[in-house]
C-alpha cells in the first residue's frame, strides 16, 4: 500500500432516521498518520459519522472502503478487529469497574486463551495477564493517571474519566483512533494535557487520529486536515487554514438561513 | 492481628494479581478453610450439618451462578430455578440410566446439560435487554416446570413424579451420612468457587463487566456481545445445574418438580441483591442470611408469642421481611452486604487514623 | 353451522373474553410504566391482595359496593405509602434496580395479604351467574359464558375509561409529559409525585376489578396472582408504553393460549397455558423486539 493512498474512504454515505436525514451524501477519505478533524454546528451529523465508521449505525446509502478494499456491512465490534478504537462525547467507561480493569477491556481482542483455561487461572492464562498487564501498565505511565490505577472509575472527575477512556482505546493498539470531542467539559490545563496527548500518540505510534472538537483553536493548532458538516452535508474540507477562510464555513457558524 | 497491608509490598504483576492481594485476607480464608474442614466435622451436630450449612452451601453455589449472569454480567434472570431442575433431573437420569457413570461425571455432565439449556434461553439476550430478557427466563421457569410435571419419562417413568435419588458413590466409598455429603458438598463449594472467582479476573469477567456497564463501549472496544452474553449464561446455568443436583442428591435426597419452582429463582435473586451483587463473597453472605433469617424469625416469634402462633403466619412475616429488605437494600445499599463488609475494611485499614 | 366450526368458535370467544381481563392488568402496568418507567412485578401480588381484601370483607357480611369502596380505599392509600416509601427514594436509580425492587414489593405484598388475611381459597360471588347464555346457544349452538361476556364488558368498560382518562385531558397531558421526561415534566411545574399516586391508585382499580372476575372464577387464592402475571407477556407483544397494544396484546394472548390448550393440548400434554403465552411472546420479541404498536428506540451514543 502507497504511503499516501487514504486507510479509509467515505463515498456518498446517507443517513436517515425516519424524517431526518442525518447525513448526506458525505465523502471523504482519511489518511495514514493524519489528524483530521471534523467540526461542525450541534447536530451536524459529525458523532453519526464516527458511529457510521464503526459500525455502530449502518449507512442507507454509500459505501465504505477499507485500505483500498470496499468494507462489508460490519458490526462494531468487528472494526474493532479492523484496528478502529473510539471514545465517546459523554465517557462510556465501565463504571463499576477499576482504571487497570477498563483498560485491559482494551487489550481483550489481543488475549485468546480460551474461557476453560481462565476458569483454572493455569498457564497460559496466567502468563497472559501478566503479558498484558504490562502493556496496559505503560498505557497508565503514558497518560499519567498511575495514582487513580484501583480507582473505580465512576469515581473518577471527568478530565480523568475522559483520560482513562482514551487509554482504552489505546491499549488496543488501534491504527485509527476516533475521539468524539476529547476535551468537552475540561478546563484548559487539562485541554493542555489532552492535546499534548493526542499529538504524542499521533507521533509516537503513526496512528491516524480521526476527531470532533468544538474549541476552534484546539483544532486549527493540532489537525493537519479538517472536514466541515452542517445539516448533515460536507460543506467544506482543507487545512485549518482553507477551512477558516471558507466563507461557507463561516455561514454556517453564523447561522445564515438555508 | 491488625489489618494493614503495610510492609507488603508487590514486585511482580503476578502478585498484584492474585486473589488475596492483602495477606490477611488470605488468612481469613485459610482459617474458614481450617473451620470447614477440620473444626465443623468435629463439632458439629447433625442437625447443624443437615438444617443449616447444607442447604447454605449448596444456595451458595446457586447464588455464584446467577451472581455470575445478573451481578457481573448485567443480564436479570428470573428463572435461575428452572436451571437447577435442569441439573437435579439430568443428574438422575444420568444416574440411573448410565449406572456406570462416575459421581463426578453425573454432577459434571448435570452441569453441562443445563449449561446448554441455559445458552438455548439466553439466545434472545444479543436481540432482548433488561426485563424483556427477564421476562423470557420467566418464560423457561414455567417451561420447564411444566415439563417436569407432565412428562413421567424424567423420573423413569414414576407415577408419584417424585422419585427418591439413588445411592452416591465416590471412587468406591459409599457416600452416606450426613458428614459424607457435607464433604462432597464443600468440595464443590470450594471448587466452584475458586472457578467463578477466577473466572471474574479474566478477560471473560472484566468483559461480562464491560457489557453490564455499558454494552456499546463493549462492543465498540472488540467485545463480542452475543458470545459474552451467551457465556455469562452458559457458566450461571452451569453453576445451577450443579447446586440442582447437590440439592436432590445430597439435601433432600429426591427430585421433584416444585422444589424448584419460580420462588426459588426469586430467592436465589435475593440472595445476590442481599449479599451484593458483582461479588462472589456476596453470594455466601446473601446464602447465608436466607438461611439464617427464618430461623431468627421463628426463634423471634416463639418467643413473643410463647409459642402460639401459626407456622403460615411466620412464612408470611417472612415473605414480608424478605420483600421489605429488598426494597430496603435497593435503596440503602444496591451493592449488598459485602459492599458494606468493603467499607468496614476499608475503614479498618485506616484506624485509628482516618485521614 | 358444522360442529368443527362451532367448536372452534367457542373456544376462539371465550379466549378473546379472557383475554380482555388480561388487557385490564396490561394495561395497569402500562400506566405505570408511562409515568414511572418501573416495570411493576408487583402488579400480580396487588391483584391477590385486592381480591382477598375485598372477599374478606364480603364475608363478614358488609355490603357489596361498600366493601368494595373499602377495598380501592386501602389500594389507594397503598399506592401512596408505595410511591413514599419505594418510588421517590429510587428515583434516579436504573430501570432494573426498579424493576427489583417491585419484586420485593411483590413479595413484600403476597405477604401482607396472606398474613392480615389467610392462605385459604376463598370463594368469591359476585351475583354473575356462570351460565352458558341461551339465546346463542339455541341459535348457533356456540356456548358461551354469560360470566364472561359479563367480565369482559366490566374490563372493557374500565379500559375504555381508564385508556380515555389518561389519554385526554390535564392528568393525560401530564402523564405523556412524565412518560417522556421526568425531569423536564417536573421543570415545568407537573406534580411527578401526584401522577405516579394516582397511577399506582389507578393500578389498585384495576388490580380489585381483575381480583374480584378471576376470584369468582379461581377462587381468591395465591395462584391468581401468576395469572396477572400473564400481563408480562401480553405486554411484550403489545409494547411497554401503549395502551392500545396492552389492549390488543391482550387479546391475542387470550384467543392463542385458549386455541393452543384445546388444539395443542392434547398432543403434547396438557396444562400449556402456564407458559404458551409467554412463548408467543418471546417468538414476536425476535421478530419484532419494540412489540406491536411499540416505538423503535434508536440508541444513541
Amino acid at each position: 500500500m502507497n504511503v499516501s493512498d487514504p486507510i479509509l474512504e467515505l463515498e456518498n454515505i446517507s443517513l436517515s432516521f425516519g424524517a431526518v436525514h442525518a447525513l448526506a451524501d458525505v465523502s471523504f477519505s482519511i489518511y495514514p498518520g493524519e489528524v483530521l478533524a471534523i467540526i461542525g454546528p450541534n447536530g451536524a451529523g459529525k458523532t453519526t459519522m464516527l458511529n457510521v465508521i464503526n459500525g455502530v449505525y449502518h449507512p442507507s446509502e454509500g459505501k465504505i472502503n477499507y485500505k483500498g478494499q470496499a468494507r462489508a456491512r460490519m458490526r462494531p465490534h468487528q472494526t474493532a478487529v479492523q484496528g478502529i478504537a473510539r471514545t465517546f462525547q459523554n465517557v462510556a467507561l465501565f463504571k463499576g469497574m477499576n482504571t487497570v480493569d477498563n483498560i485491559m477491556t482494551g487489550r481483550n481482542l489481543k488475549m485468546n486463551t480460551n474461557i476453560l483455561l481462565q476458569a483454572l487461572y493455569w498457564g497460559p492464562a496466567q502468563r497472559e495477564e501478566a503479558v498484558h498487564r504490562e502493556a496496559v501498565e505503560k498505557v497508565i505511565d503514558f497518560l499519567e493517571i498511575e495514582a487513580v490505577r484501583k480507582t473505580v472509575v465512576g469515581r473518577l472527575p471527568f478530565g480523568l474519566q475522559k483520560r482513562v477512556e482514551l487509554g482504552r482505546a489505546l491499549a488496543a493498539e488501534p491504527e485509527i483512533l476516533l475521539l468524539d470531542e476529547p476535551m468537552a467539559g475540561m478546563n484548559l490545563e487539562e485541554k493542555e494535557d489532552m492535546c499534548r496527548f493526542v499529538l504524542d500518540v499521533n507521533e509516537e505510534f503513526g496512528t491516524t487520529i480521526v476527531l470532533i472538537e468544538h474549541d476552534m483553536s484546539v483544532v486549527m493548532d493540532i489537525s493537519d486536515r479538517v472536514v466541515v458538516l452542517d445539516y448533515g452535508r460536507k460543506i467544506s474540507e482543507g487545512t485549518p487554514d482553507e477551512v477558516r477562510g471558507d466563507q461557507r464555513v463561516i455561514d454556517a457558524y453564523l447561522g445564515v438561513a438555508h | 492481628m491488625l489489618y494493614r497491608e503495610s510492609g507488603q509490598f508487590k514486585t511482580s504483576y503476578k502478585a498484584d494479581m492474585a486473589i488475596f492481594p492483602i495477606r490477611q485476607d488470605l488468612w481469613g480464608l485459610i482459617t474458614t478453610l481450617i473451620v470447614a474442614v477440620v473444626i465443623v466435622p468435629l463439632f458439629a451436630s447433625e442437625h447443624m450439618i443437615v438444617g443449616y450449612l447444607l442447604p447454605f452451601m449448596i444456595w451458595s453455589i446457586a447464588a455464584i451462578g446467577l451472581n455470575i449472569l445478573t451481578g457481573y454480567a448485567g443480564q436479570l434472570s428470573l428463572g435461575h430455578g428452572a436451571f437447577m431442575a435442569v441439573g437435579a433431573y439430568s443428574a438422575y437420569n444420568l444416574a440411573v440410566r448410565i449406572p456406570d457413570l462416575p459421581l463426578l461425571a453425573v454432577f459434571i455432565g448435570a452441569g453441562l446439560i443445563a449449561a446448554a439449556c441455559g445458552v438455548v434461553v439466553g439466545s434472545p439476550s444479543l436481540r432482548i435487554k433488561g426485563f424483556y430478557l427477564a421476562v423470557a427466563t420467566l418464560a423457561a421457569q414455567f417451561f420447564s416446570e411444566w415439563v417436569f410435571a407432565t412428562f413421567p419419562w424424567f423420573v423413569g417413568g414414576a407415577a408419584s413424579m417424585v422419585i427418591d435419588t439413588p445411592k452416591m458413590s465416590l471412587f468406591g466409598y459409599p457416600i452416606e451420612s450426613n458428614l459424607d455429603n457435607y464433604f462432597l458438598v464443600l468440595g464443590f463449594v470450594i471448587v466452584t468457587t475458586l472457578l467463578a472467582k477466577n473466572l471474574v479476573r479474566s478477560e471473560i469477567g472484566r468483559a461480562w463487566m464491560a457489557v453490564r456497564d455499558m454494552d456499546v463501549a463493549a462492543e465498540v472496544i472488540g467485545i463480542r456481545p452475543l458470545y459474552t452474553k451467551l457465556s455469562a449464561f452458559a457458566v450461571s446455568s452451569f453453576f445451577a445445574g450443579i447446586a440442582g443436583a447437590l440439592y436432590a442428591f445430597c439435601y433432600v435426597k429426591s427430585v421433584d418438580f416444585t422444589a424448584f419452582d419460580l420462588f426459588v429463582s426469586l430467592k436465589v435473586l435475593f440472595m445476590i441483591i442481599i449479599g451484593g451483587m458483582g461479588s462472589i463473597l456476596g453470594c455466601f453472605l446473601g446464602a447465608a442470611f436466607i438461611v439464617i433469617l427464618p430461623i431468627l424469625l421463628n426463634v423471634a416469634a416463639h418467643h413473643l408469642t410463647g409459642g402460639n402462633v401459626s407456622p403460615e403466619l411466620i412464612t408470611n412475616i417472612e415473605h414480608m421481611t424478605f420483600g421489605g429488605l429488598i426494597v430496603y437494600f435497593l435503596i440503602v445499599e444496591p451493592h449488598g452486604l459485602a459492599r458494606m463488609w468493603t467499607t468496614a475494611k476499608e475503614k479498618l485499614r485506616l484506624w485509628p487514623f482516618p485521614h | 353451522m358444522p360442529e368443527e366450526l362451532a367448536w372452534f368458535l367457542e373456544v376462539l370467544i371465550a379466549g378473546l373474553l379472557s383475554g380482555v381481563m388480561y388487557s385490564l392488568v396490561a394495561l395497569g402496568f402500562v400506566l405505570i410504566f408511562k409515568a414511572s418507567g418501573v416495570f411493576n412485578f408487583a402488579q400480580g401480588a396487588m391483584v391477590l391482595f385486592a381480591a382477598l381484601t375485598f372477599a374478606r370483607f364480603l364475608e363478614m357480611g358488609i355490603n357489596f359496593w361498600f366493601a368494595a369502596a373499602i377495598t380501592l380505599f386501602i389500594m389507594v392509600v397503598l399506592a401512596v405509602i408505595i410511591e413514599r416509601v419505594m418510588l421517590r427514594p429510587l428515583v434516579a436509580q436504573p430501570v432494573i434496580i426498579l424493576f427489583m425492587a417491585t419484586i420485593g414489593l411483590n413479595y413484600f405484598l403476597e405477604g401482607l395479604a396472606q398474613g392480615v388475611w389467610d392462605t385459604q381459597v376463598h370463594a368469591l360471588d359476585l351475583g354473575i351467574e356462570d351460565v352458558p347464555w341461551q339465546s346463542v346457544m339455541d341459535a348457533t349452538n356456540i356456548l358461551i359464558s354469560l360470566f364472561d361476556v359479563w367480565a369482559a364488558v366490566i374490563c372493557g368498560a374500565l379500559v375504555v375509561m381508564l385508556a380515555y382518562f389518561f389519554q385526554k385531558g390535564r392528568i393525560g397531558r401530564a402523564l405523556r409529559a412524565v412518560a417522556d421526561d421526568n425531569q423536564a415534566a417536573m421543570s415545568v411545574g407537573i406534580p411527578l409525585q401526584l401522577i405516579w399516586a394516582i397511577v399506582w391508585a389507578a393500578a389498585g382499580l384495576v388490580a380489585l376489578v381483575a381480583g374480584a372476575l378471576w376470584g369468582q372464577r379461581l377462587g381468591v387464592q395465591f395462584s391468581i396472582s401468576l395469572v396477572a402475571l400473564k400481563a408480562l407477556p401480553v405486554l411484550i407483544l403489545g409494547g411497554f408504553n401503549s395502551i392500545a397494544g396492552a389492549i390488543i396484546g391482550g387479546l391475542i394472548i387470550g384467543a392463542a393460549e385458549k386455541l393452543a390448550e384445546v388444539y395443542l393440548g392434547p398432543i403434547i400434554g396438557g396444562g400449556i397455558e402456564a407458559w404458551f403465552a409467554y412463548l408467543i411472546a418471546m417468538l414476536f420479541l425476535m421478530v419484532r423486539p419494540q412489540g406491536l404498536f411499540g416505538e423503535k428506540i434508536i440508541e444513541r451514543v
